[in-house]
């Protein structure tokens, strides 16, 4: 653990990408009192207002602050990334533990279908899904959540199939512990590398998917501010308020950058072998 | 070789069946009854007239595998049914109108993303830690966080509304039938370069990354020194006997994108007005128009299907040891 902590120290772009997650998770936390305006209150004699003293990043068509309105914005985007990727870990790694510990038919039904779900575009998946659906924050989270993890499942499957073999694990059945208590207390702990990496690495995708389906106007719908409803305000006034359009997006391009620094960090500190890792561009695009 | 293939067809076939279950499934997640919803009286009226609709159309009152046999017997026959949009053309006829321009949009993204990502890989790997290396790892990163529409937007600011350079909407212009045949080119073609510059930028960096870290594995391996020794050329040696080792795990990867790819036009359609099936997705979405929601999520799912079933023998194609391994495993 030392040693990790060494090497992540060492990797100053991984350190910068944590420095700026940490002021990122304390600015959303700390969004109402940062906020100079009431993210929400209208003012009709603001409509549209260039970036001024005031107002540091303008103001959109119904003259609400914009600054305030992405502060508030990043707390839905982070909320929207940690718990989806919980879900997706939670399901993927339980899943992934199951098939690779029990094998056989077990094993192959649970991959068949982490095949099936991969077979979907995600986009697609999401919007059939959400047209059923009413859209909220929560809606979203459980969506994002429940297509996103098939990729953690084969990652824990696989590691699952190693360490089945060990001598410590296959000690452990000769004195006679319980199938749950190898699982939980020898198999899974040493597991817990690559997930904790692609959850690193699914928290930005997650970020990237939500404020995708919010810019489409299918995401968290307004009055709610995220980043990408208001790039999707930016849209409809795309030739006069360019400050609508290119702050938001600088903000999520800043998040996703540093989250991708911070895993991309983590997984060589972890473990050096772990840089071929595939999977990076199954998480780059929703 | 033909053995490989039917074996990965035989395994495809469980695939398709999923691919329709799965898309039947969806709509039983509708708008139950209306007593739990608890929005306006106007929404909970639609939804009763939507459901009601639904269960003439998919006969929901039956048991739910007489469902699915139904709807699978009307898929077998190519029977989508009808839009409920006021129009109430056949799905089918929907979605082949716009399947085209799709599969034209991805396929351009696609030639382009090799084109570029593999020149792009090789130089950075035989560079490695050059300038050219660190500026192409940063613009990697960068890309990889860059947000599509995001992308897109600045885009249309600069060379649509700033420079008013390129046409930033549709496919063709109003007024295009009175063009000369050469400018009716240039028009359609012109229609295409921020659509398809946007959609190549996302896949670009994943692919140059991979193409540099399986090129780095490779040069590092005994057969590269071998070839070295024997006095070969360097251009030969990176050229011939590296990058054709180096480009097949491109190959599975190429498919593994895909259905991140095509998911990406439902995003670059929608911004720049493309009628394709990414558009068709999303007003079928806002219009709550189940059957070529269903139909949609049907065909492009199997269009991905296919395509890694092509990108598996395209492998196995070129490098035998997959075809021998597979074989070996069965015995």
């Amino acid at each position: 653990m030392r040693g990790f902590w060494r090497a992540l120290r060492r990797n100053r772009l991984a350190l910068v990408g944590g420095v700026v997650v940490v002021c990122l998770v304390g600015t959303a936390l700390l969004a109402p009192g940062l906020a100079p305006w009431d993210p929400n209150r209208p003012d009709v004699k603001k409509i549209l207002d260039a970036p001024s003293a005031a107002h540091p990043l303008g103001t959109d068509a119904l003259g609400r602050d914009v600054l305030s309105r992405m502060l508030y914005g990043s707390r839905v985007s982070l909320a929207v990334g940690f718990v989806s990727v919980g879900i997706a870990m939670l399901i993927g790694t339980v899943l992934g533990a199951v098939a690779g510990y029990h094998g056989g038919l077990v094993d192959a039904t649970i991959m068949r279908t982490v095949d099936l779900m991969l077979v979907f575009p995600r986009f697609f998946l999401l919007l059939a899904v959400l047209a059923f659906l009413r859209p909220s924050i929560w809606t979203i989270m459980a969506v994002i959540g429940l297509t996103g993890w098939m990729g953690v499942a084969r990652l824990v499957r696989a590691e699952f199939l190693a360490l089945k073999e060990r001598e410590f694990v296959v000690w452990s059945q000769s004195i006679g512990a319980g199938g749950l208590r190898i699982v939980w207390r020898h198999i899974l702990p040493n597991a817990m590398a690559p997930v904790l990496v692609a959850t690193t690495l699914g928290i930005p995708a997650a970020i990237l998917t939500e404020s995708g389906l919010s810019f489409l106007g299918l995401g968290v719908q307004p009055p709610h501010a995220t980043w990408g409803n208001i790039l999707n305000e930016g849209k409809d006034a795309i030739e006069i308020a360019w400050w609508l359009s290119v702050y938001p997006g600088l903000a999520i391009l800043v998040t996703v950058l540093s989250y991708n620094l911070l895993g991309e960090g983590i997984r060589d500190a972890l473990d050096p072998r772990l840089r071929q890792g595939v999977g990076r561009i199954a998480t780059r695009r929703p | 070789m033909l053995g490989y293939a039917l074996r990965r067809l035989l395994i495809a076939i469980p695939l398709l069946v999923g691919i329709t279950f799965v898309s039947f499934l969806v709509i039983h997640l509708a708008p139950g009854e209306p007593a739990e919803i608890q929005t306006g009286d106007l929404s909970i009226q639609s939804d009763k007239q939507m459901r009601e609709r639904l269960r003439e159309e998919y006969g929901l009152d039956k048991p739910l595998p007489v469902q699915y046999w139904n709807w699978v017997k009307r898929l077998s026959r190519l029977d989508f049914g009808k839009s409920f949009s006021p129009d109430a053309r056949p799905v089918l006829q929907k979605i082949g109108e716009r399947l085209p321009v799709t599969l034209l949009l991805n396929v351009v993204e696609m030639l382009l993303i090799i084109a570029l990502s593999v020149p792009i890989g090789v130089l950075s790997a035989t560079r490695q830690y050059s300038t050219f290396d660190k500026v192409t790892t940063v613009f990697v990163f960068v890309g990889f966080a860059t947000p599509d529409f995001w992308f897109a937007l600045l885009l249309i600011m600069l060379f649509g509304v700033q420079l008013d350079w390129l046409p930033i909407s549709g496919l063709r212009q109003i007024n295009w039938e009175y063009f000369s045949f050469w400018r009716q080119q240039w028009d359609f073609l012109s229609h295409l370069i921020l659509p398809i510059t946007v959609a190549t930028f996302g896949g670009l960096a994943g692919f140059s990354r991979y193409m540099r870290q399986s090129m780095l594995e490779v040069i590092r391996q005994d057969y590269v020194q071998t070839a070295r020794a024997k006095g070969l050329a360097e251009r030969v040696v990176i050229g011939k006997h590296a990058l054709r080792n180096a480009l097949l795990p491109i190959v599975t990867i190429l498919g593994l994108s895909l259905p991140g790819l095509i998911g990406g036009s439902i995003i670059v359609e929608s911004i720049f007005a493309i009628p394709g099936m990414g558009q068709l997705m999303v007003q079928a979405v806002f219009e709550r128009d189940y059957p070529v929601i269903m139909g949609n999520l049907v065909v492009v799912s199997t269009l991905t299907l296919v395509a890694n079933l092509v990108a598996d023998v395209t492998y196995s194609l070129v490098d035998p040891r997959i075809r021998v391994a597979g074989r070996r495993s069965r015995r």
